[in-house]
Parts: C-alpha cells; structure tokens; sequence
C-alpha cells in the first residue's frame, strides 16, 4: 500500500493526541507555583493542597507526554526519512536546543514531584520553577523547527540540492519563528488555564463551592483570562504575518480563489471545485482589511501558484473551517473572560450565574479544539509542502510499505492510553473525594507537606 | 580528529549513558516482571518504584539526546537506519509508550487488579525495547544498514545472529546494571533480606551478561568478521578493560561490597559500548557509511558541540542535584 496517506495520517494522529498534553506540560507547572507561592506566603491549606495535587496528576500528564513526544521523535525518522536525510542538517538544529530543555524539565520535575515531603518549602518552590523556564523554552525551540518548515532559511545548498551550509541562527530564527512560537507559548497558557479551570467549573455545578474548588477555578482561570486577549493581538499578528510569508494558505485560510481586493471575511462557507464561494456569511472588505489595514488590499488568490502548488480544494475548505472553529471559539472565550474581568472588577468575586459555571464547565474543551484547530491551519495550510516551497510531502515520505500497520497500531495503542489516562486521573480524584468526606485527608501524615522528618530518613542519617 | 569525529564521540557517549541509566531502569522492568505474584512481589516492587521513579524521565532524555544527535549531525545514517529498521524502531515506541504510561498509572493507582495490569504494561515492555534497541545496534554494527538513506534488507536487519546476540545481551545487561543498582537502593532502605534477594539477582545476571558477551564473540565469528576481529584487535584494550571490572565486580558482589560493585558494573557496560564505538570507527555505519561522509555542514557540527557545551554545564549540576537527593531518600514516592 501506497505508504504516503498513512504516514501523513499517523503524524497527524499522533501529533493531535500529543498537542493536548502539550499545554498541561507547559502552563502547569506555573500554576502549580503560582499555588505552592500562595500556599507558602499566607499559609494556605487550601493552595497547598491544591498545588499538591495538581502535581501529582501533572506527573502522569509529563510522563504519558513524553512518551507520545519520543514517539514523535522516532516518527520523523520511521515516517520521513527522506525529509530528515535531505533537511536534517537545518531542521534539526532547534530539537538540539529543545533537548536541553527537555532535560532540563524532566530532572526538575522530578525533584519537585518527589520532594513534596523532605524538601524546606522555598527551595521546594524554587526547584519547580525551572519546569515552567524549560516548558516555555523547550516550545519555542520545538515550535522554530515547525516554523522552519513554514518558512525555511539559514542554509546553502548546492546544484544537486544538498545542504553544503548552515546558518544556525538563520534557521531557529527564521521568519515564522517569532510569531509562531509566541503564538504556541501564549496557547499553552491559555489552553493549560481553561482546561484545568474547567474541571473545577464543573465540581462547582455539582454544589462542591467550597473556598478550595473556587480556588482550583479562579488561580487557572486568571492565567487563562491573561492570555486570551494576548493571544487575540498575538494571532492577529501571526494571521497578518502569513499572509504575507504563505499567501497561499493564508488564501486557503480565505477562501480566496483569484487575486482580488475588497476580499471579504466568509465565517462558514466552502469553496466549490467551480473556485466559488457557497453558502457561508461574507463581511464585505473584512479580510483586506485586516490584512493591510485597508479594504483595497490585494490577496493573493489559491490561483496565483500552479494547482499542483497549492492545497486541493478538500485541503483548503479543511483550512478554512479550522479556521473560522479556531477563531469562533477563541472569541467566545474571550466573551467568557470579559464576563469573569467585569464581576470580578466590580464585585471581587466570580460571577454567581449558573450559565458562567456551565461555559467554564466546557472552556477547557473549546480550548482544546481551538488548539487543534490552530494546528490544522498550519499543517493543513502548508500543503502539499513538507518544506515550503522546497519539498513535496511525499518526497520526504518513507518507502516502507507497511506503514498502514504501524498506523492501526498507534490508533489502538493511544486509544487505550488516552482512556485509561481519563479513568486513572478520574480514579485519583474520586479517591480524593472520598478522603475527604471521610475527613481523614488533614490527619493523614502521608499528605503533609514539608511535615516532620520520617522516621526513614533519621535512620538513614544515623547509618 | 575533525570535528566529526568529536561529534561521533558526544554521540558515543550518548549511547553510553543511556545504556548505564536508561538500561537500569529498564532492568528493573525486568525484575519486576519475575518477582512473582502480587503477594510475594510486593516487597522488592516497592524498592523498584522507588528507585526508578524519580529518576526515569531524565534518564530516557539520553536516548532522545542520542536520536537528535544523529538526526542533525549524520541526517543520511539516521535515515538509513529508520527505512531499515523500520520494523524494531516501530516495535521500540510502541514499547517506550506502554512502559511509560503503565509505569506512570500503576504508581497512582490502588486495586491490585489495575495495578497488576499496568505492572505487566510496564514490565514487559521493559524487555522488549532493550531487545529491540539492542538488535537496531546488531543491525548497524554487521554492516546490514546501507548508506545513502536507502532501506536494506527490513527483517534479516534485525533478525540475523548479531542482532539477536546484541538483543539478548541488552536485556541481561539492563538486568545486570539493574540489579546492582537495588543492592544499593535496598541496603538505603536497610532491608537486609531485599539486599540478600537482589544481591543473588546481581550475581546471577553479571555471570549470564558476561556468559552472553564473552560466548558472542565466538559465536558471531562467521556473522559478522568486521566487529569481531576489530574487537579482538584495536579495541581489544577495552574489550578487556570491561572483562576486568566485570569481574571485580562480581567479586565485590560476591563479598557483599555493594556500593563499590555498581561503579564497577557501570565501568564494566560502559567500555564495552565503548568497545563497540572504537571497533567502528570511523564508520557511523559499519562498512557502509563513514562518519566524514554522513557528517552535516560544519556549522551545525558546532551549533551540536556547542549545545552540548551548555548541557554539560547546566545538566550536569542537575543531574547530579536529582541523584544526589534521590540518594539521601529526599526524594519520596507518595
């Protein structure tokens, strides 16, 4: 079997799963800091336990994350070979630096996971604040090498097309890098708050509005509330700055078929194969100006590029809907973050309407396929390159026909990952619960943080 | 030495360090699976969870180091090797997944069903990615994988008489380092019988990986002559080098002198490795593919070496922070 749709559908797929634990890896340890700081400063016992918590479910989040993240890395060899042989020389400079970070994550997490008990509470405190340095620096160097295939640069290659030079800097820094990472990083806040936020929205519909699940809300919904309206200049910016480096799939991005000014912003809507627009909302001239602050502004059209250049219709309607998905929910979550700013600003408190609860219930979800939907754009957006304007997708492919079976595998392999992952964090909280009905939670030497040394350690110190 | 080589040497000592630590963890996979059933197994399960939890992460981190440095720095062999090894590549993921994953949801949960069952995840797992792992360093080390990122022979690759030795021995390697490691670990926890239990483990594993390493070289005499005889020839010094402590080692194990046996034993897999590394060279790929030939540009070669560099100096300091603690039990599951 033709290896090239299965390659492309197990890079997708894999890549879909991981991206959700992307924002937890990233964003949560901050929040977990910005707990633990709280817990510390005032002596909070509800901040405290909930930085406690929130850590030992991350420490399942981290380690499912980088296992579906080696996967990845061995798929850019297993799935394209071709791609790494000829590019790997440039693309692979910015994992170089990722690896530091992710080392750098992986030692520190572990020492602030495991040294709950037997750590002092600031050096404690201080030993996670590396994890949230490393998740920001580890994005941006991960998020340069996918803005690199968006816009490749820093390098020389000879008549046969090989690489005979490299400017590293020229490659991490390329002219995606700035707005794509800022775009990534700013994303895995806002999507890590909401969905963390989310599940507390939730325990509070069902009547559990005690201080500790108002506190589990508010602390990732704040960080949440922060980066939506950053992240609305920041896409703004990225949206301006693809139309002009990939006009192409900014075209796609707007169903835009021929050269054209006045260009209107169509919210739904398809591209047939007759290069029409149906159905779909047009708001007249919204696009141009947008993109160049003035309705007059030329678009490139999806024409401009040879059809054997540019995304097939299917591709650019897939585009276009993951597009319109990511900024809908995107700006019905910043209505959701202004409805919180206002009562908070006027009353110091969460809005008390049911209905709050209830979009707060489902923001981590519209989060999540926000970020999904961001991610389409892009990859979607790029085709049929693998490097623009420089490599075909399936010249980067692998030969190897069998890549139909590794792909039936990951399916079933994540499937039961990802389910288990639910019903073990679910099992988690559920025991939790019932420790506190119990009552026994506050009694329970086991869970005391920085408490009194064990009796292990005293003998071991005697040894 | 060009700056190729120096890269192939940080490569070299990639694959070192993830044998030594990403192998004992590994290993202890391996003794969880035979420690028995839930009653009988709990004991010596409980010193694995500890020894391995914190520490597991940032010790699969060297084989991800070792993926990068390939990748960027000898793009052709990398892309040689994934076409080839297509099958023990895709086998070792699937294989890093379950561990992980089973590892991770074992420790938070408590039926003995689940924990059973993410137990075996984990364990098993634990002897197929070494096996895989080991086999992908027979295929490239007989001279299976061609040059020129083109894919060569997909099943006699992996599963010919030097890969099955390299397998083989991979997983009684990880056992091995595994084992004198929970000496350790059990004697921190002044556990007399534990130390008693894994110290036997130890013995029997330094005498079966130096049973299979020793018995390889003669076996795979007619497989593969180019290892052999660079083995036996300009890496003979450390080939021996790895006998000696190997045997010390197992001395030492045998008194009951635990802590000095583990440098010893990870003396012992890492010159051997290295054994590995000096008969090669200069190929990246042995008889297909030399290290000049493969190597990228220049200036990546240095981005790579610089990198490196930095790591040393932040990671190191880390590194040794996190097993320091982990050492001095400040580190605590749950």
């Amino acid at each position: 079997m033709d290896p090239v749709p299965w390659a492309r559908a197990q890079m997708a797929f894999t890549l879909a799963v991981h991206i959700v634990l992307v924002p937890l890896g990233v964003s949560w340890a901050a929040m977990t800091l910005i707990a633990n700081y709280r817990a510390i400063k005032n002596n909070d016992a509800d901040a405290m336990r909930l930085a406690q918590r929130w850590s030992k479910v991350m420490a399942v989040t981290f380690a499912v994350g980088a296992v579906t993240g080696t996967v990845l890395t061995f798929e850019f060899g297993l799935l394209w070979p071709q791609f790494m042989s000829q590019w790997g020389d440039a693309f692979g400079i910015p994992f170089a630096i990722e690896g530091l970070f992710f080392f750098t994550e992986a030692i520190f997490i572990a020492i602030y996971l495991y040294g709950w008990k037997r750590l002092r509470p600031w050096p404690h405190f201080w030993s996670g604040v590396p994890i949230a340095v490393a998740g920001i620096g580890g994005s941006f160097a991960v998020v340069a090498a996918n803005s690199w295939m968006n816009q490749p640069a820093g390098f020389t290659l000879d008549a046969a097309g090989k690489i005979v030079d490299v400017d590293p800097l020229g490659v991490i820094f390329n002219q995606a890098t700035p707005y794509e990472t800022t775009h990534m990083i700013v994303a895995a806040y806002l999507v890590g708050g909401f969905m963390v936020a989310s599940v507390y929205a939730f325990a509070m519909l069902r009547g559990r509005t005690e201080r500790y699940y108002r506190l589990g809300f508010i602390i990732p919904f704040t960080v949440a509330a922060i980066a939506t309206p950053v992240q609305m200049v920041v896409g703004d910016f990225a949206a301006r700055s693809v139309f002009h480096d990939q006009p192409v799939k900014f075209a796609a991005m707007e169903l835009v078929d021929q050269n054209a000014t006045d260009v209107p912003e169509t919210l739904g809507g398809y591209l047939g194969s007759d290069g029409e627009v149906h159905l779909g909302v047009p708001i007249p001239g919204l696009a141009s100006l947008l993109s160049g602050f003035s309705t007059s502004t030329e678009i490139d059209g999806l024409d401009s590029v040879p059809a054997s250049d540019r995304p097939t219709v299917s591709q650019v309607n897939t585009v276009h809907l993951a597009w319109d998905v990511m900024v809908g929910l995107a700006t019905a979550l910043l209505a959701l973050v202004i409805w919180f700013a206002f009562v908070w600003w006027r009353k110091r408190a969460l809005p008390r309407s049911k209905w709050f609860l209830r979009f707060g219930a489902i923001s981590g979800i519209a989060a999540v396929i926000a970020l999904e939907a961001g991610w389409v754009v892009t990859e979607v957006g790029r085709q049929p390159w693998i490097v623009y304007d420089y490599m075909r997708v399936e010249d980067g492919a692998t030969t190897n026909s069998g890549v139909w079976i590794t792909f039936l595998g990951v399916v079933v392999l994540y499937a039961a990952v990802v389910v288990t992952l639910i019903i073990v964090l679910r099992g988690m909280a559920q025991r939790w619960r019932a420790a506190e009905l119990a009552g026994d939670e506050d009694i329970d030497p086991h869970d005391t943080p920085y408490g009194p040394r064990s009796h292990r350690e005293r003998e071991t110190e005697r040894v | 030495m060009t700056l190729a080589d120096v890269i192939a040497v940080i490569l070299l000592a990639g694959v070192i360090l993830y044998a030594i630590f990403g192998g004992a963890d590994f290993g202890a996979g391996f003794w969880d699976l035979t420690a028995g059933g839930a009653a009988r197994g709990a004991k010596p399960r409980l010193v694995i969870e500890e020894s391995i939890g914190p520490v597991w992460e940032a010790n699969h981190v060297w084989l991800i180091f070792c993926l990068v440095v390939i990748w960027t720095c000898f793009s052709e062999a990398f892309a040689s090797i994934t076409l080839t090894l297509f099958v023990p590549l895709s086998l070792a993921a699937a294989g890093i997944v379950l561990r992980g994953s089973g590892f991770a949801f074992r420790k938070v949960v408590v039926r003995t069903r689940y924990r059973r069952l993410f137990g075996g995840a984990f364990a098993l797992s634990s002897i197929i990615v070494p096996f895989c792992l080991g086999a992908v360093a027979g295929g490239i080390a007989s001279g299976r994988v061609p040059a020129g990122g083109t894919t060569g022979d997909l099943w006699d690759s992996w599963l010919n008489p030097t890969s099955l030795v390299g397998g083989v021995l991979a997983i009684a390697v990880c056992a091995y380092l595994s084992a004198v490691f929970l000496v350790s670990d059990a004697h921190r926890l002044s556990d007399q019988g534990l130390v008693e239990y894994f110290r036997r483990r130890a013995i029997a594993a330094a005498i079966g990986a130096g049973v299979i390493a020793t018995s390889g070289i003669f076996l795979l005499r007619n497989d593969n002559r180019f290892l052999i005889d660079r083995l036996l020839g300009r890496a003979l010094p450390v080939v021996l080098l790895s006998m000696v402590l190997g045997v010390v080692g197992l001395v030492l194990l045998v008194r009951g002198a635990a802590t000095w046996a583990r440098f010893l034993a990870i003396g012992a897999v890492g010159s051997i490795v290295a054994a590995w590394g000096v008969a090669q060279y200069p190929y990246i790929l042995a008889e297909t593919l030399k290290i000049e030939t493969a190597a990228a540009p220049d200036a990546t070669l240095w981005t790579v070496l610089i990198v490196f560099l930095v790591a040393v100096v932040v990671l190191v300091p880390s590194l040794g922070l996190l097993y320091v603690l982990d050492q001095r039990s400040l580190l605590d599951v749950e």
